[in-house]
């Protein structure tokens, strides 16, 4: 009844495939972001307007998955993935590397990444694999479904890119998860994953990667090397207080002693300028876009929809999680940007592409209902 | 068994999902409220600690250093000023390819070759700090040369400072002195005298005369900049500045005139000079030859160059004016004369016969006066005036060197006059006690004799013969020789106080002026030894020459001179003290030339080119600097 009395009072916005208060949402973290930004890059219009224009083929990504109805995803669920996994392959072996890590495929018009392809696509094919059968999931489905997330968690994690590994793993388990993967797994999976942490320490993890760690776990050992830029980012946060600096008076960020301030660290500098209020404000925005988001799913048609719908939502808590309690120093670094507020496109578009999917999920069940009407 | 037909309970599946997603969303509130609680904890509980920490990243309080005094000659020329100097500076993080850049500028501004390589080992020794100098003291077409260009190179800029500059190069070197950069060593004793925070920016400290001596004064007091910094510590902006207090103008009685008369004067000759204000105590003119340019050591001087100077066998390092040890010779004689009026074994009128020898009674060897014929009857003036050894002889053997050496030493004789500077040698006035701690030996009456005629062991520096002659010139003040004559901006000096001690008293005033009049007979008696020398003088003056036989300088040199320079370094010693006018004395000189022959034919005429500067006019004085002038141009072509 509720969605009804929505359709009536902004029936082009259905009609569009757009949730309105989903979409005001981004729209709100999206201004923000252009401020910080602006902030944060030294007062550089061209880095903002770059990003606006980033900002506006997200957007325009949205609108076009928006349009698709959510069970063609189901159709391409399988093929989408086994391409993927097999381009994650192929970056193993003729991959371009940058900065350290081999993540690109020249398909020789243009560079992709797939493990980006996969943000995507693992969520739509777990989706579909627990959809299969009525949940809640069995135990054999659940193994089954681990495996398909490990693959190109694996693959990508080798690359390195732990922080889309993170991301890419953790949209497969909610997807488990949501589809009602029984208690007893979860807790004794936890605990199984607790006690591999020795074999991740010493097996898959490089160097860089374990020295990240050490530096999380005790950034003052070293504060002109590893620890640098997590010291400057608490400190950041912290002189903050509790109403901020002020916009473009933040002197950790304005005097350039935050690393990356602009991209993984832009929290800092919002913290910084805004104080403990913009942030409780910017997690509230959040909170708002992940309750919407898994309110829309809930909603959702089939458990395909719902599934898919919740997973997105909850891997987008997944990137705030994972970079706030990075900034501010509870989580060790892994390279993973502020969604929608770090400066940069490429996740930013399968972000949005995540979004339009779910707005697809929202709007095109509605339509059906008001055609039936 | 029919198979399980696959009707789904789609209510409850929604359900579950809705089960499953509130557990979603309520783990995320709690997630959220963990971040929170912990970003309450950073922001509003830890927000001191963060503040003061953010704030000790980016303000940064730099020492700012006060100006140097300047120094000037009593007639306000000026002796040591600041000029400013260009360095090229490189900010490390802020330059790409180091090794380019620095070829590239090495190239452009064509700087010595072994810059690139002394900066790189100061650019690793200096790592930490935000700026580290690629080459000092730029002339002006390389900054112009590099400021055309400068945006290519970024990371790199110019900065001007303030640098000690003696315009006068050798000529003041010894009274003035100079800065050189602080060491290890002043860095200590700045600690010491708990100074160290006031040269936090300064990079020279005063080393030698003047520039040492009163330190102090001329430093001034570091101020203080609280600046911005960004990450690279470069400076964004200044938020405080607590100006430094420049060091005060210091005024010395130095006439440059005297000085440059008295460097043409010594010219090609190793030896110094000493013109006193005969009332205040005031040094006219301090002179040693040879010098150097006191420049040389501003900048940090090359150990070549160095050890050119200390290695040098003519000793340019050396004050001779203070830290000279010369054999007075025959130039306290005048000095004995009043000690033998005052204690009476004298008279005025008492005479002498010198057949040309004296003998102590019982002992074989003759000690020889200059003239082999003798001079005769000999009374005290004639014995100044003709500079007679066998009248002294008798006289110190009749006073001993007990008496000689106590009075000797109330003139100032193997005593620090005094002067402010810190280059100076007390040189030696001899005596019993002295003999057997050094020699232990007793004294012999034979070194008394030579005592007599300022031989043996005594030594005097040019200075104490100077300050000795201005007590006998004034009858007894004994002042102070001091080159400051006041502190202070050029129209609001505050001038010094002179120093006087207690006078020199003597049993009868009438001594002093005894004395005197044998002084100015050496100049107006028609056999005075320097009558030559002040012929047709438009004033009067008193005086007395010495000629000391140079032997001990051998003992002090180890290394072996040529056979040409043998002969000249044994040749004598010429000494002058005069005064002027002999009435009412003004000036006093002193003088001492090394292995150049008689005092009479050699000190004496410098002493008259010292006084007839004095008495001239000023048309007359421009005129005889330009002569000087002219004529070391001519020397230099």
């Amino acid at each position: 009844m509720q969605t009804t009395e929505e359709r009536q009072r902004h029936p082009w916005l259905a009609k569009l495939h757009i949730d309105g208060p989903l979409f005001l949402g981004l729209i709100a973290l999206c201004c923000v972001s252009l401020f910080v930004i602006y902030s944060a890059g030294g007062q550089d219009l061209g880095l903002v307007q770059r990003q606006v224009i980033r900002m506006g083929i997200s957007f325009g990504v949205l609108f076009i998955v928006a349009q698709i109805a959510p069970d063609t995803f189901r159709t391409y669920a399988v093929p989408v993935y086994i391409v993927g996994v097999l381009m994650l392959v192929a970056v193993m072996f003729f991959g371009v590397s940058g900065k350290g890590a081999q993540r690109w495929l020249d398909i020789g018009v243009t560079r992709i990444q797939p493990s980006e392809i996969m943000k995507l696509a693992v969520p739509i094919m777990l989706a579909w694999y627990c959809a299969r059968n009525p949940v809640p999931i069995r135990f054999l489905h659940v193994l089954g479904g681990l495996l398909l997330v490990l693959a190109p968690t694996l693959l990508i994690a080798r690359q390195p890119d732990l922080g889309t590994s993170v991301l890419v793993a953790s949209s497969g388990i909610f997807a488990l998860f949501l589809a009602g993967m029984s208690w007893r797994l979860v807790f004794t999976g936890a605990i199984t994953l607790g006690a591999s942490l020795p074999v991740f320490w010493f097996f898959l993890l490089r160097e860089y990667q374990r020295q990240r760690v050490l530096t999380f776990l005790n950034p003052e050992s070293d504060p002109l090397g590893a620890g640098y830029h997590i010291i400057q980012s608490k400190i950041a946060i912290g002189s903050g207080g509790f109403d901020g600096k002020g916009w473009l008076q933040g002197t950790q960020s304005q005097l350039e002693f935050l690393p990356e301030r602009h991209t993984d660290f832009i929290f800092s500098v919002f913290s910084e300028e805004f104080g403990f209020v913009g942030v409780v404000a910017l997690l509230a925005l959040y909170g708002f876009v992940i309750f919407r988001g898994m309110l829309l799913s809930i909603r959702a048609q089939s458990n395909f929809q719902r599934i898919l719908g919740g997973s997105v939502t909850l891997t987008f808590f997944i990137y705030v999680l994972v970079n706030i309690g990075m900034v501010s120093g509870v989580l060790p670094v892994v390279g993973v940007p502020l969604p929608l507020i770090s400066y940069g496109g490429t996740s930013m578009v399968t972000m949005m592409a995540g979004f339009g999917i779910i707005m697809g999920i929202a709007t095109h069940r509605r339509l059906a209902i008001s055609q039936s009407t | 068994m029919k198979k399980r037909v696959p009707i789904r309970n789609h209510q409850a599946e929604s359900a579950l999902f809705g089960r499953r997603a509130i557990v979603s969303l309520t783990i995320v509130g709690v997630v959220f409220l963990g971040l929170l609680a912990n970003l309450y904890k950073l922001q509003v509980t830890s927000f001191q600690e963060f503040q003061t920490r953010s704030n000790s990243n980016r303000i940064v309080v730099l020492p700012v250093a006060p100006n140097r005094g300047l120094i000037y000659d009593r007639n306000g020329e000026i002796l040591a000023d600041n000029t400013p100097v260009y360095s090229l500076e490189v900010s490390p993080a802020e330059v790409g390819d180091m090794r380019t850049v620095v070829e590239k500028l090495v190239a452009l501004l064509e700087l010595p070759a072994d810059t690139a390589e002394s900066f790189y080992s100061r650019l690793n020794q200096t790592r930490r700090f935000p700026q580290v100098t690629l080459f000092d003291n730029l002339n002006e077409s390389q900054v112009a040369r590099f400021a055309s260009v400068q945006h290519q190179f970024p990371g790199i800029n110019i900065e001007g400072r303030l640098q000690r500059f003696y315009p006068h190069r050798d000529l003041l070197t010894h009274a003035v002195g100079y800065v050189g950069r602080i060491n290890q060593q002043d860095v200590l004793q700045l600690r010491e005298q708990e100074l160290y925070a006031q040269y936090a920016a300064t990079r020279t400290i005063g080393k030698l005369g003047i520039e040492r001596y009163y330190e102090n004064i001329l430093h001034g007091e570091v101020g203080y900049q609280t600046v911005e910094v960004n990450n690279r510590g470069r400076v964004v902006r200044t938020l405080d500045f607590n100006p430094p207090t420049p060091g005060k103008d210091i005024h010395l009685e130095l006439d440059i005139g005297y000085q440059k008369v008295a460097r043409d004067q010594l010219r090609g000759r190793r030896g110094a000079i000493i013109v006193l204000d005969a009332n205040t105590g005031g040094i006219l003119a301090l002179y040693s030859n040879p010098g150097y340019d006191p420049n040389l050591f501003v900048g940090g001087i090359s150990s070549t160059e160095y050890r050119a100077l200390l290695n040098n066998t003519s000793n340019p390092l050396i004050n001779r004016a203070t830290q000279g040890r010369y054999p007075p010779a025959s130039t306290i004689k005048p000095h004995l004369g009043v000690l033998g009026l005052h204690l009476g074994v004298i008279t005025a009128e008492s005479r002498v016969w010198d057949p040309g020898w004296y003998q102590l009674e019982g002992v074989e060897r003759r000690f020889r006066d200059w003239r082999a014929q003798g001079h005769g009857w000999v009374d005290i003036t004639k014995a100044i005036a003709e500079s007679c050894n066998t009248y002294y002889y008798d006289l110190s053997f009749q006073l001993g060197i007990d008496n000689i050496s106590s009075f000797m030493g109330e003139m100032g004789f193997g005593k620090r006059t005094g002067i402010d500077i810190s280059e100076e040698s007390t040189a030696l006035m001899p005596d019993r006690g002295w003999k057997r701690a050094r020699y232990n030996e007793p004294w012999y009456h034979g070194e008394t004799l030579s005592i007599g005629i300022g031989q043996s062991f005594w030594t005097v520096t040019p200075l104490q013969l100077a300050t000795s002659t201005s007590i006998i010139a004034t009858e007894g003040r004994r002042l102070q020789p001091r080159l400051l004559r006041g502190v202070g901006e050029q129209n609001a000096i505050e001038y010094t106080d002179i120093i006087e001690n207690p006078p020199l008293v003597l049993s009868d005033s009438a001594h002093w002026q005894t004395i005197k009049n044998a002084m100015q007979a050496t100049i107006t008696d028609p056999r005075g030894t320097a009558r030559l020398a002040f012929l047709n003088a438009p004033y009067t003056a008193a005086g007395k020459t010495g000629t000391a036989q140079v032997v001990a300088l051998s003992d002090e040199t180890d290394e072996r001179p040529d056979v040409e320079d043998v002969a000249e370094r044994f040749r004598d010693n010429a000494t002058y003290i005069g005064y002027a006018p002999a009435e009412y004395p003004e000036i006093v000189v002193s003088i001492a030339l090394e292995n150049v022959g008689g005092g009479g034919r050699n000190a004496a005429p410098v002493s008259r080119a010292l006084m007839d500067y004095y008495f001239a006019s000023e048309t007359e004085k421009a005129a005889i600097l330009q002569a000087i002038e002219d004529e070391e141009a001519n020397a230099n072509n």
